[in-house]
């Protein structure tokens, strides 16, 4: 009985997530191309809200070296998908290596390869700074990230250098595209597509053992040790999906944008996830998602605080960055008062309404 | 079972446990008693890997196998695991997962069949999930088990922590008092318990107590240390009339 539910549930949550696809493509029919680029942030955000909120919230790693793995994705993504042309013309400086000005390949190769790139290095790095804990962690794997920054602006014949990258190509998929009658732009498709795989990616695994070890090291290292966890085997595992994770959503935020530099991947982007892990909730999956809807939406509905604001009797001077400190005040609001997030506690209550009236009717 | 060989650790100049050797044999109840910091709980944690030892060894298992310089979930693979005097459960987990988690390292399926729920996996967390329910029913818990472990009263609590470490299925199970905080009734219970367990799950026990009931109620061996050495072992009735203990436990005018 108890296990039917579970499986049904899963269905549930299965076709929501379908209908929530078929949603965004009607969204894509109807919205002017400024929201559908906000919304295609928004999939992009949920995505590396989770792969942070893995390492950090799951697991209970304090790692702060997102936008390294981010750099990596993006850069990779680009570097893969831009036709011949595009290329010459970005680097005029230095011109790039050979085997790569040559090298095109489907989007979703290049994603797939910017994703395992940013898990390869993942691991790499893992290996050693995993041995560390709590705030040495925290520096090392920013450090970590600074130093993939500073290789890519000094790799000029690859990644040209700080003059970064322009004219990226845009996804398009005239077979997806036409028949649901959207322009052959695709960027939502894939990045919602992208969003809700992860999604279910995360619930999955973090149903199963290897989640659940996961979070037992989060809560406590020297018992989870003790039944038989192998710490730094597990740390590793999951250090490395997230940076997965990670390349992915960078790889998609350099179609998004179309035009990346290494001064785009520096530590204000780890905060922008950061962000979004504790409002959202420590190790909280649709917690995250909401928080990276939320966050991705309010960043562009307060643009207006950037801009001098005439309050009738005054007129405030322009003060670029006075959302952030929005979002800043907000961050230190739940770290003073409500460390689980905002939306933990809320969301478990109207699941639990549910799950009770639930069993009522049964 | 477990032999201690010639065992030192010192912490800086505090030297907690000094040149102790022991043996454990297998299927025995055995309790290691002694005043507060006599080097009970250092004693486990050397056993179970969470220290090396300063000097000495410790050897486990038929064929004798050196574990002392093994990291404790390697340890806890072959099948020592334990409870700890401070309770430490993964708190904010629900009763359940701290029980299924216990179980996690005799899995043989890797990350991808998990995530995949491939037939390989899945097979194996039916048992992992059969396994865990039984042993809250054991524990008397299954009721609770959709509970976070931290809203459990503290004798839960402690029950929590054996059913977790027999998800691991020990041979060797190290109890670092697991009667502290419970009343009679409660201890007496346990004592049961604990025999039970013994029997069902073919243990040795090697346990940490103050209870002195507890201890001369179910212990075949007991061993004593006072400031790290070791001042006496033999059967309860021995230990009871062994004029060191009681001049280690009393003190000597």
């Amino acid at each position: 009985m108890r296990k039917k539910s579970l499986k049904d549930s899963l269905w549930l949550k299965v076709g929501l997530l379908a209908l929530a696809l078929v949603g965004i493509v009607i969204i894509n029919l109807f919205l002017d191309s400024y929201k559908v680029k906000v919304l295609n942030l928004c999939a992009i955000y949920v995505i590396l809200g989770l792969s942070m909120n893995l390492i950090n919230g799951f697991t209970g790693l304090f790692s702060l070296g997102h936008a390294g793995f981010m750099a990596i994705g993006a850069y990779t993504v680009a570097i893969l998908t831009m036709p011949l042309e595009a290329k010459e013309m970005n680097y005029y400086m230095k011109p790039m290596v050979p085997f790569l000005l040559n090298l095109n390949l489907p989007f979703i190769f290049a994603l797939l390869i910017g994703g395992l790139l940013a898990a390869l290095f993942g691991f790499l790095i893992g290996a050693p700074v995993l041995k560390l804990t709590d705030d040495y962690l925290a520096i090392a794997t920013l450090g970590f990230s600074e130093i993939i920054r500073i290789v890519f602006i000094n790799l000029q014949s690859i990644t040209n250098g700080s003059l970064g990258l322009k004219a990226i190509p845009q996804m398009t998929n005239k077979f997806i595209a036409l028949p649901l009658g959207l322009s052959p732009k695709t960027n939502l498709l894939w990045a919602w597509g992208m969003a809700i795989l992860t999604i279910i990616f995360m619930q999955l695994l973090m149903k199963g053992s290897y989640g659940k070890a996961f979070k037992a090291i989060r809560e406590d290292e020297i018992a989870a040790r003790s039944m038989g966890i192998n710490l730094f085997k597990h740390k590793v595992m999951s250090f490395t999906i997230g940076s997965f994770l990670a390349g992915i959503g960078g790889g998609l935020l350099a179609v998004h944008l179309g035009t990346i530099d290494p001064a785009l991947f520096k530590f204000a982007l780890t905060f922008n996830i950061l962000l979004i892990v504790v409002l959202g909730g420590m190790g909280n999956i649709y917690g995250t998602v909401i928080a990276a809807i939320v966050i991705t939406i309010a960043m562009e509905a307060l643009r207006f605080l950037d801009e001098p604001i005439n309050l009738g009797f005054l007129t405030t001077p322009a003060l670029p960055g006075l959302r952030m400190v929005v979002f800043s005040l907000a961050l230190m609001v739940v770290v003073i008062f409500k460390r689980e997030g905002f939306l933990r506690e809320s969301l478990e209550k109207v699941l639990e309404k549910v799950r009770g009236k639930y069993a009522k009717n049964q | 079972m477990l032999k201690i060989n010639n065992m030192t650790m010192r912490f800086g100049g505090v030297v907690a446990v000094n040149k102790l050797s022991m043996e454990i044999e297998k299927g025995q109840i055995v309790g290691l008693i002694g005043p507060n910091g006599a080097g009970k709980t250092t004693v486990f944690n050397v056993v179970t890997g969470v220290y090396k030892p300063t000097e000495g060894e410790v050897f486990y298992g038929e064929a004798n196998e050196k574990i002392s310089q093994l990291r404790p979930d390697q340890i806890a693979k072959l099948g020592i695991c334990r409870t700890f005097q401070n309770i430490r459960l993964f708190k904010e987990l629900s009763v359940f997962d701290n029980v299924f988690i216990g179980g996690h390292l005799r899995l043989k399926s890797g990350l991808f069949s998990s995530v995949f729920r491939l037939p390989k996996y899945t097979g194996e967390e039916k048992k992992m999930t059969e396994k865990a329910e039984y042993l809250l029913e054991k524990v008397g818990l299954y009721e609770m088990r959709n509970e976070k472990a931290y809203s459990l009263p503290y004798g839960m609590q402690r029950r929590l922590e054996i059913a977790r470490a027999l998800a691991t299925e020990p041979r060797l199970l190290l109890l670092d008092e697991p009667a502290a905080g419970m009343n009679p009734q409660e201890t007496q219970e346990l004592m049961e318990f604990i025999h039970d367990i013994k029997d069902e799950f073919d243990l040795t026990i090697f346990l940490i107590e103050h209870h002195m009931e507890v201890v001369m109620g179910i212990c075949e061996n007991i061993f004593v240390l006072d400031h790290g050495n070791l001042i006496a072992q033999g059967n309860p009735q021995e230990i009871q009339s062994n004029e060191r203990v009681i001049e280690a436990y009393l003190g000597v005018e």
